[in-house]
């Protein structure tokens, strides 16, 4: 997983900060212009009895581009522009996502069936899959921390969680 | 003389047997959220801070500041121990507390990190006690010019004071105050920048920004390092504990430097980060052994833990005196305030005696018992470390899930979550700073409101934040900070110019 580089070191392949900076600055212009549109429609100018509701947002959005367009020109002409530096390696990125990905398959299991059976799930798949335990062990520890959770703030703080579109739990009748 | 009697008060309201209950609970949470990774002082005290809605306030915040008390110690245990800073400020432990810990000297490098982050805590907290009055009081004749001229002089400070760069720390901060602009304006009432999606409408709630940033934004990073931990072992007793103590005195001077450091960091919010790699860096410089620092030398650990704790605990007088935070943590702290129907800012000192003295002389009380927690606890928390990341993952991320639907009960809240947990490891990786963006995310709408009517009271004269000497030199401080970067780069020109 490594690529030789004309100076002769070996640098590992993965995405490279330079993609990664420019990525995150067109996010943040991106965003800048939005918020510029909106504070134009708002009203942006200085009226007799001072700013009105687009002012503020208007000069931030401002400060937003003109920020990261300065990132964007430390990145094409700054000094370190020729480095060849690694945001985050493919190996890296795998393990990442594989925190990632099903942490977005949670929060969605979530939407659907609750917290508490969600968890139970996530947390019992996580160890079998990453963790190579069994799935015995894996599933009675997501009952177990689903239920002290569900112990601490149904019961005990009368805090009440989100339990789903379909919430399986209803039986309980919490 | 009068502070003495009130801070007798506070000990009153906050030695009840309730309250040292909290205390205790507080600081063994606080280590555990500081040694665990993903979850540190600030968005541990986020998620928890839906827990206390219903307990009176001065218990609450008795247990969610020892919370703050114990992650500042636990940072500590996992740089010492296994290399791994806890939280941004343990960094510079790690210099020479990991070395010391591979020569056996464990024990002695947790004993001196406890020990002065404890004497900087202390230092801060006697600080504290003495000027956050007087500060408050001399806050009461503020106007909205004033607080606005603070509020540019807090957000100017990261400009300033900032190690990243300052493009970086503009956007991010700039990043802050749109996502606060989000929702409806207070003084028109116009719905701002929802684009017609209505769930926006409540804005963005920073408590939500803290947990994703910082919550899962860390359980990413420290995923690309991999799943295991290779962590030293430590032992510690009385004897240790004893002989170590009778080293510390001969790093008085370096003690009492890294204090006002600290302090003086904390309070103008450049942070316990910076202020522990600063006094890090005076303790080599000055230090006769200066040139061992790095090899495992106690001073190394006694100049940054002091000064961070120092920090840490200074970053509080700021938002008790004048409702605005000096760090995250304050300002999750400060969101606490609003839960429990108190109004932040210099009133605070007139209207709730009860809850600001319990609360300064619980610091005094919960550094103790944190340190006695901490010394005494030590292979506990450490064995904790080694419960395979498989298993934390999973757990933390469900926790920062409950943390981030308890907030506002709304479920639009956990994705978001997620979505600041993406960009606060892509933020972090690129060093785009989190502190200004979540201050900023906080303040925002408190500082628009600030400048909003200082253009009413002065008709739209921007002159008005110059008007009296107060403001003005406020203002021109804040300015200072504002373009220190720039001065920076003019000198060291002037300087290559004439060599």
């Amino acid at each position: 997983m490594a690529n030789k580089q004309d100076s002769g070191e070996v640098v590992p392949s993965g995405i490279s900060v330079r993609a990664a900076e420019i990525a995150v600055a067109l996010f943040l212009l991106t965003l800048g212009g939005l918020v510029m549109y909106d504070s134009v429609r708002l009203g942006f100018r200085w009226v007799g009895d001072g700013p009105e509701a687009g002012y503020f947002p208007f000069y931030i959005a401002v400060l937003i581009c003109v920020s990261s367009l300065g990132v964007l020109s430390q990145v094409f002409f700054g000094k370190r522009r020729g480095e060849h530096k690694v945001f985050v390696e493919w190996d890296q990125l795998r393990l990442v996502l594989s925190v990632l990905v099903p942490a977005a398959i949670f929060v969605f299991g979530i939407q659907m069936i609750g917290i508490y059976v969600a968890s139970v799930a996530y947390i019992a798949f996580f160890m079998v899959w990453l963790g190579k335990y069994s799935w015995f062990k894996s599933v009675l520890l997501g009952i177990a921390v689903s239920v002290a959770t569900f112990m601490m703030f149904e019961i005990w703080f009368k805090v009440p969680l989100f339990k789903g579109a379909f919430n399986p739990l209803s039986f309980l009748g919490y | 003389m009068e502070e003495i009697n009130a801070l007798f008060h506070g000990f009153s309201v906050a030695l009840t047997p309730f309250n040292l209950m909290l205390m205790v609970i507080g600081v063994v949470l606080g280590v555990l959220i500081g040694v665990l990774p993903g979850l540190g002082g600030a968005n541990g005290i986020a998620i928890l801070l839906p827990l206390t809605f219903t307990m009176p306030p001065t218990s609450a915040v008795i247990m969610l500041s020892c919370i703050y008390w114990g992650a500042l110690f636990g940072g500590a245990i996992t740089s010492i121990l296994f290399n791994i800073p806890g939280e941004p400020w343990s960094v510079a432990t790690t210099f020479d507390g990991y070395p010391m810990a591979q020569q056996g000297k464990a024990g002695e490098a947790l004993t001196t990190a406890f020990t002065s982050s404890f004497i900087g805590a202390f230092f801060a907290v006697v600080m504290i006690t003495f000027l956050a009055p007087l500060v408050a009081k001399f806050a009461l004749q503020f106007g909205p010019p004033e607080f606005f001229s603070v509020f540019f002089l807090t957000f100017c400070s990261f400009i300033g004071m900032g190690k990243e760069p300052p493009f970086k720390i503009v956007a991010a901060m700039m990043l802050g105050f749109a996502l606060a602009a989000v929702g409806i304006d207070t003084v028109t009432g116009q719905l701002r920048l929802i684009f017609g999606w209505h769930e926006l409408m409540r804005g963005f709630d920073f408590l939500i920004a803290v947990i994703g940033l910082f919550g899962i934004g860390e359980i990413l990073l420290s995923m690309e390092e991999g799943l295991s931990f290779q962590g030293r072992t430590a032992k510690i007793n009385m004897r240790i504990v004893i002989e170590t103590w009778k080293k510390l005195p001969k790093f008085w001077l370096t003690s009492l430097r890294s204090c006002i450091i600290g302090c003086w960091m904390g309070i103008t919010p450049g942070g316990a980060t910076p202020a522990s790699f600063m006094s890090y860096g005076i303790a080599k410089r000055m230090s006769p052994d200066g040139g061992k620092f790095g090899t495992g030398m106690p001073e190394g650990i006694v100049a940054p833990e002091t000064a961070a704790h120092a920090a840490g605990t200074a970053a509080l007088l700021p938002m008790l005196s004048l409702g605005i935070p000096g760090s995250p943590t304050a300002a999750v702290l400060l969101g606490g305030l609003l839960i429990w129907g108190l109004q932040p800012g210099p009133l605070l000192f007139v209207e709730q005696k009860d809850f600001v003295w319990g609360l300064i002389a619980s610091m005094y009380l919960g550094n103790i018992v944190g340190l006695i927690i901490v010394l005494t606890c030590v292979p506990l928390f450490a064995a904790i470390l080694r419960i395979p990341f498989s298993i934390v993952a999973p757990v933390i991320i469900v926790i920062c899930a409950i943390g981030a639907f308890t907030v506002n009960n709304a479920m639009l809240d956990i994705w978001f979550m997620l979505l600041f947990g993406v960009m606060g490891y892509a933020f972090k990786k690129l060093s785009y700073p989190l502190a200004p963006l979540v201050l900023a995310l906080v303040l925002g709408d408190q500082a628009e409101d600030a400048f909003r009517q200082s253009m009413l009271i002065s008709q739209g004269d921007v002159r008005v934040f110059f008007s009296n000497g107060l403001v003005g030199s406020i203002m021109a401080l804040g300015l200072l900070m504002l373009f220190w970067p720039l001065i920076g780069r003019m000198k060291a020109a002037l300087r290559k110019s004439a060599a």
